[in-house]
């Protein structure tokens, strides 16, 4: 094993032992399934730490604004790999929060659909694939982050954690929201997905010189230049940029504290 | 929103694996300004946020400021939340490198400890004017808490002392005696300016008598986190999965391997079973044959017992202790004060037990490591605190298993504090739990229990004393002897003179030899009690779980009995000048002053002799034998009958 092999070794130790610890203390459980390459590398981890059953339901926050290919990915997929897919449908844009910018206002559907969601089904944790990496609101989580009945994020009072012993008791009506990823990078994801061979949507291989480096609803979000035609070649690209991730995700950018506002409300 | 070097990460197949650093120290001594310089000096700064600093700066009219590079950060990253720890990359050419910043604020200890609880290694940074100052020492001692072990220290601002030789010694030798004392050991100790750059990540002219490493080598030449593979194994159970109704145990081996086909002793039921499979998906080509260190798992069994979260796996010849009470030297994070009598839920490795604070044995003043005696821990504060469970915890002491031996406090739903397994003075139990031959008693006497009895006059006993050096037992105990025997009562004194010098020969005074000496003398007592004698024992015998383990032997017989005095006025009698040798050091692990003494719970008889006298004790115990040792009037009839 070289030593990418070994670190990938580990950090797939590390969330496997976070995903286990969750189903022990946590119950009952859900999990988000975006259909992008975060999260499916999560659904892959959790076969893994429960030898290839999926023991909680597995939920898609769907706006209908899906791109076509994620929805083709996700009839493929859920086929494949023998799992039973809750679609939940995300309340319309006009009932969002009018102050919002634009591009935020569409985020907010999800934030919406996941709060119903918590609601009806009294999940006390909910696993996501988010990142530290990926944006700087989400370098401040914790890996089990607490949520007020509300849904609001107290990034200011937030629990210690250390020694992998988490916070899993909370009072009644709050949750827990669930991140076994957050130590991973976006090249990690992709190393892992080449050596575990784990499927992906196409979207993210570049066609005529664009492809998608993350995925979100079609009205707001935008793909990059490139010509990363294969996995090896997104690696190698990754490698030298310095651009951000979620440079093509509107709704981070729109304004200095837009991520903030919908993260502290209950974003993902 | 350009994040600090993020994506430099991982570009080089060198070192591969980050090293996490913590950079503490007093205020203002500058840590802010060696991060700024390490990320400049190592190219790991966008060139924007170069020339963004030097207007800053400039605006100010002052050269280059290196803490405005985390200022800008902290602006730009995160708006006005600085109150988290937030993570800096910086690479040199042998690996990468995470920074974990903590800002500091009045939740510093709560961010420190989250961030630096997984850093491998720490920069401590000492101001050459200032020497080292009160947080210096609170910070150097929360890293000895954490198990950081790998430490530079920067000696900072040496432009501001002329970069002075004999200065920079004074502070070296200074901030050494600390470390020394709280049992850390730096690594280096490197005279820095921030400011100027020198020793930072290159050696200048400025220091020429300076002639090891700058920060930068001195960070590159420390090493990963050893790999536990060669320590004795362990495996917690975290989760039992019964899918396809086949049942697989799962967890992480935190040190040494586990192989199929190896017998596991599980803690703390002692039950063994082998290994069938080692379970993985998607199925390998060739099965798995061998675990280690790291791995996360799941095994099969051959055998049905009971297994179940927090259980530890280990090999049956290096398990791990058995305590129902253990000392944690911890940090406390909760608004609600630590408080003797409380209980909380504590959590070590997989394991979650509810415990109640039995003492807090010191709180310390990490400024001078001096101990005050208190009956609360506050926030922020450290201590060493034991505590006691119903039934006992499968553990390892820190000193031990840097992994297994430490624990996390949880009060309600929070996490309260945390702390290492500190089980100096306390003995293994597990020899209380290794399976006894049930039928010594058992053998069929051709004598019943009341001819024994009435062919005495009475039942026999055992009154077991227990107590501090110095309480009055073997005097008590002597004195009681003498007026029962002079009564017509058939009674012997076990005592340490009569025991330690034969039966027990071979034991010394580690909690382990205290614990058998205790266990052979509560067997010979059993014995003494069965054949019909009133037995007297007199020992300190410090630990309840002994004195439990004496009274389970034959408990229709026992009678615990305190004989009390507190220390002081133990130390003062010092019949045997012991205390005055255990102050000087000469004696160890002596009980009271470096080794616990557990008072009964619930004695059956406390004797003061601390308020009474002699005979007034004396004759206490007497009176209190003898309703306990009399054959009731109607039973004696009808044996004489």
């Amino acid at each position: 094993m070289n030593n990418i092999e070994q670190h990938l070794k580990e950090l797939e130790a590390k969330s496997i032992y976070i995903i286990r610890e969750a189903y022990a203390k946590v119950d009952p459980l859900g999990m988000l399934w975006s259909i992008g390459k975060d999260s499916t590398t999560l659904l892959y981890l959790v076969r893994k730490a429960f030898f290839g059953k999926v023991p909680f339901p597995l939920i898609h926050l769907d706006t209908d604004m899906e791109m076509d290919e994620v929805y083709e990915f996700r009839s493929w997929i859920a086929k494949e790999w023998d799992f039973e897919l809750t679609i939940e449908q995300c309340p319309p844009e006009d009932q969002m929060d009018p102050t919002l910018p634009p591009a935020s206002r569409a985020a907010a559907r999800k934030t919406e659909g996941l709060k119903n969601l918590i609601r009806d089904k009294a999940f006390k944790g909910i696993f996501l694939g988010i990142r530290r990496d990926e944006q700087s609101m989400r370098a401040k989580e914790r890996v089990f982050s607490p949520r007020d009945e509300t849904g609001q994020w107290n990034f200011k009072d937030q629990p210690a954690e250390f020694w992998e012993q988490y916070k899993t008791d909370i009072p009644e009506g709050a949750h827990l929201r669930i991140h076994p990823l957050l130590h991973w990078t976006e090249i990690d994801i992709w190393r892992y997905t080449k050596m575990e061979n784990i499927p992906y949507v196409p979207l993210y291989l570049a066609q005529d010189g664009k492809r998608y480096r993350s995925l979100g609803e079609k009205n707001i979000t935008f793909p990059i230049d490139s010509d990363a035609a294969t996995l090896d070649d997104i690696i190698a690209e990754l490698e030298a940029t310095r651009e951000p991730e979620r440079a093509g995700r509107a709704m981070d950018n729109e304004t200095e504290d837009a991520f903030e506002r919908l993260r502290s409300s209950g974003y993902m | 929103m350009e994040t600090t070097g993020v994506r430099m990460l991982g570009q080089k197949d060198k070192n591969y694996k980050q090293m996490r650093i913590v950079i503490v120290g007093h205020v203002d001594h500058g840590k802010s300004s060696l991060i700024g310089r390490l990320l400049f000096d190592t190219d790991s700064l966008p060139p924007n946020k170069q020339e963004e600093i030097r207007t800053m700066s400039e605006k100010r009219g002052m050269d280059m400021e290196w803490s405005f590079v985390l200022d800008s950060f902290q602006a730009e990253r995160d708006q006005a939340i600085t109150i988290d720890t937030t993570q800096i990359w910086f690479s040199t050419d042998k690996r990468d490198y995470v920074i974990i910043d903590a800002p500091g604020h009045r939740e510093f200890l709560k961010n420190m400890i989250s961030g630096a609880a997984a850093a491998e290694a720490a920069i401590l940074v000492v101001d050459a004017n200032e020497g080292v100052r009160e947080q210096t020492k609170r910070h150097a001692y929360l890293l000895h808490l954490l198990g950081l072990r790998q430490i530079v220290v920067a000696v900072n601002k040496m432009d501001l002392v002329n970069y002075d030789e004999a200065r920079f010694k004074e502070v070296s030798d200074e901030v050494n005696a600390y470390l020394t004392s709280i049992g850390l050991e730096a690594k280096s100790i490197v005279p820095i300016s921030a400011r100027t750059g020198d020793n930072v990540a290159q050696k200048t002219q400025a220091m020429p008598w300076y002639k090891k490493g700058d920060v930068i080598e001195q960070l590159d030449s420390f090493e990963p986190l050893a790999s536990l593979s060669d320590k004795p194994l362990r495996f917690p159970v975290q989760d039992v999965y019964r899918f396809d109704g086949q049942r697989t145990l799962v967890g992480r081996i935190e040190s040494g391997s586990l192989k199929k086909g190896q017998k596991i002793l599980f803690s703390p039921t002692n039950e063994i079973a082998e290994v069938t499979s080692i379970e993985a998906w998607p199925k390998p080509e060739k099965d798995i044959t061998e675990v280690h260190a790291g791995d996360v798992v799941g095994i099969k069994l051959d055998q049905p017992i009971f297994v179940e979260r927090g259980h530890i796996g280990s090999a049956k010849e290096e398990p791990p202790m058995l305590s129902n009470v253990f000392r944690v030297n911890l940090f406390w994070l909760s608004n609600k004060s630590l408080k003797v009598g409380n209980a909380y839920k504590i959590r070590i490795s997989t394991h979650e037990v509810m415990a109640t604070v039995q003492a807090l044995e010191k709180v310390v003043d990490t400024d001078d490591l001096a101990l005050s005696e208190t009956d609360e821990l506050k926030r922020n504060g450290v201590g060493e605190v034991v505590f006691r469970t119903r039934d006992v915890v499968a553990l390892d002491p820190y000193n031990q298993h840097q992994l297994m031996g430490r624990c996390v406090i949880y009060d309600g739903f929070d996490v309260a504090g945390g702390g290492i397994l500190n089980m100096d003075g306390y003995p293994d139990q597990r020899i209380n739990y290794i399976e006894k031959p049930k039928n010594i008693y058992t053998v069929d006497h051709l004598i019943p229990h009341q001819d024994r009895a009435r062919r005495n006059g009475h039942f026999g006993a055992i009154f077991w004393f227990t107590g501090l050096s110095g309480a009055g037992k073997s005097t008590l105990a002597m004195n009681v002897e003498r007026v029962l025997f002079e009564k017509g009562y058939h009674t012997y004194v076990l005592d340490g003179d009569n025991v330690r010098h034969g039966l027990n020969k071979d034991l010394g005074f580690s909690p382990e030899d205290r614990a058998e000496n205790i266990r052979r003398i509560g067997e010979v007592a059993a014995l003494q009690a069965d054949a019909g004698l009133i037995t007297i024992t007199s020992f300190i015998s410090p630990y309840r779980a002994d004195r439990q383990a004496a009274r389970d032997i034959s408990p229709e017989h026992f009678h615990e009995v305190y004989v009390k005095a507190d220390l002081d006025t133990c130390e003062s009698r010092d019949p045997k000048n012991l205390y005055k040798k255990a102050r000087e050091g000469k004696i160890k692990e002596f009980t009271g002053i470096s080794s616990p003494y557990e008072e009964p719970e619930n004695p059956d008889l406390v004797v003061d002799t601390q308020a009474n006298d002699l005979d007034i004790c004396v004759n206490q115990v007497v009176e209190y034998v003898e309703n306990h040792i009399r054959i009731p009037k109607n039973k004696l009839q009808a044996v004489k009958a």
